[in-house]
């Protein structure tokens, strides 16, 4: 449980950062908090010939908000973003996801960024900002680019990140109007890794019908993908349209196996999953109609 | 930029319970290890070395967090808590700990110095938390031999309530 010899690394700049990248290439490992990390270095599941620490990086650490998004740099701490209150008010799915994220021993080192670039098909915040359809910011040598998150991850642990590439924010779409979010999720214990995990951001029309609508689903398959449910948008948003979404939808996916769960433990989990967020989304939506 | 060759052991020195101490650590050194045996402070406890169980929890840098998924060089100037720096040093248990014994919040002992660790800055962060809050911190641990029962007892009595 030690990790194999490896050159350690701290650079003081992005640049820098990212001229080791351009020496190392894919044989350095990027440490923001390590959490995920650290435990696949303990065990030797990764080998890296060097080390990136890029926890001195501070222009990593901010949050910019814009007009209709907020962005945040790679190295906010979860902890950190749930103390932030124009983040978690101007995103609502990604302060419900949070509490879900590890344990709070964890959520005090771990980083946004950190999980996005990690890739675990079941992590929260890749599915938050997935279903948002969110961006992540990459930068190279070379210059910046943006990738839509929906295209980001492309499978278990691995991203559209180039050997050369430094994820170095994420961007999150704000709160629209009419819009209800809801997060759910089943693990063996709180905080551990989710056998499966449901996301929803809904808007609905003034006359009570479904305008938008986007079910996204982590822990299913080899990464978090939101659902096809353009077939509903008009429909009412009524709890039995929610139980139709979250049926079809459950018999559209191909869930990953593994020793927690099997395919159709994993169906019915985004059956019951499906129809709580759906619900609790169109109430979120409402209500503020109500409200309003 | 600092970078440290794989087999260079690199001078690091850390306030450790707000003592500065030095040691020598080579880059995949983890912090647990350097605590225990370049320091001799054996109160850190090393469980499952992969940010699990929790036995390794301490207060680094101001947040509570595990000492396992850290490496000593990257702790260079910093502070750190351990469980070595919460009794008085004439042994005399403080209000947590003391709680802990009333409450026979441990038995055979491995998990609960991280779980201590965690506590103390818990009850800074959230001084009357309720048993629901300290359920939700202590999912972070690992304990196989008391049940948390009495340890939500024990925390609770040191918050005061």
């Amino acid at each position: 449980m030690k990790p194999v010899a490896f050159e350690y690394c701290r650079p003081d700049t992005v640049e820098e950062a990212l001229d080791l990248l351009k020496e190392f290439g894919s044989d350095a490992s990027i440490i923001s908090g390590g959490l995920s990390l650290g435990a696949m270095l303990n065990m030797r599941l990764v080998r890296p010939k060097a080390l990136i620490d890029i926890n001195g990086l501070a222009e990593l650490g901010t949050l910019d908000a814009g007009d209709a998004t907020i962005r945040t740099g790679t190295l906010i701490r979860q902890a950190g973003a749930m103390d932030m209150p124009a983040l978690m008010s101007g995103v609502p799915l990604l302060a419900k996801a949070l509490p879900h994220v590890g344990h709070y021993q964890t959520r005090s080192r771990g980083t946004l960024g950190g999980s996005v670039a990690h890739a675990d098909p079941s992590a929260e915040i890749p599915l938050a900002l997935v279903t948002l359809a969110g961006a992540v910011t990459l930068r190279s040598p070379g210059g910046s680019r943006e990738v839509p998150a929906r295209e980001f991850f492309q499978g278990l642990l691995t991203t559209d990140r180039r050997a050369d590439e430094l994820v170095t924010g994420l961007t999150w779409p704000l709160r629209r109007e009419r819009t209800g979010y809801a997060f759910e999720e089943l693990a063996q214990r709180h905080g551990d890794f989710a056998i499966t995990a449901v996301a929803a951001e809904v808007t609905v029309a003034g006359d009570g019908t479904i305008a938008d609508l986007s079910l996204g689903l982590g822990g299913v398959e080899d990464r978090p993908f939101v659902a096809a449910t353009a077939g509903f948008i008009g429909k009412p948003a009524t709890d039995e349209v929610a139980v139709e979404i979250a049926n079809e939808i459950a018999e559209a996916v191909d869930p990953m196996v593994d020793l927690q769960a099997n395919a159709d433990y994993r169906r019915q989990l985004v059956r019951v999953l499906g129809k709580r967020v759906l619900t609790a989304a169109f109430n979120d939506a409402t209500g503020q109609q109500e409200a309003a | 930029m600092l970078r440290i060759k794989p087999d260079q052991k690199q001078r690091v020195t850390i306030t450790v319970n707000g003592k500065a101490v030095s040691g020598y650590a080579e880059p995949r050194m983890l912090l647990t290890d350097f605590l225990r045996h370049e320091l001799g402070l054996y109160g850190t406890h090393v469980g499952c070395e992969h940010g699990v169980c929790g036995a390794c929890t301490a207060i680094i840098d101001g947040a509570a967090t595990r000492s396992c998924l850290r490496y000593a060089v990257q702790c260079d100037g910093m502070e750190i808590q351990t469980v070595e720096g919460l009794a008085e040093s004439d042994g005399t248990l403080n209000t947590l700990q003391k709680a802990f014994n009333e409450n026979g919040a441990l038995q055979c002992g491995f998990c609960t110095a991280g779980i201590l660790m965690s506590s103390t800055k818990f009850l800074q962060e959230n001084p009357k938390p309720s048993d629901d809050e300290i359920r939700d911190m202590l999912s972070g641990h690992i304990c196989r031999c008391t049940g948390y029962t009495q340890i939500v007892r024990a925390i609770r009595q040191a918050s005061g309530q």
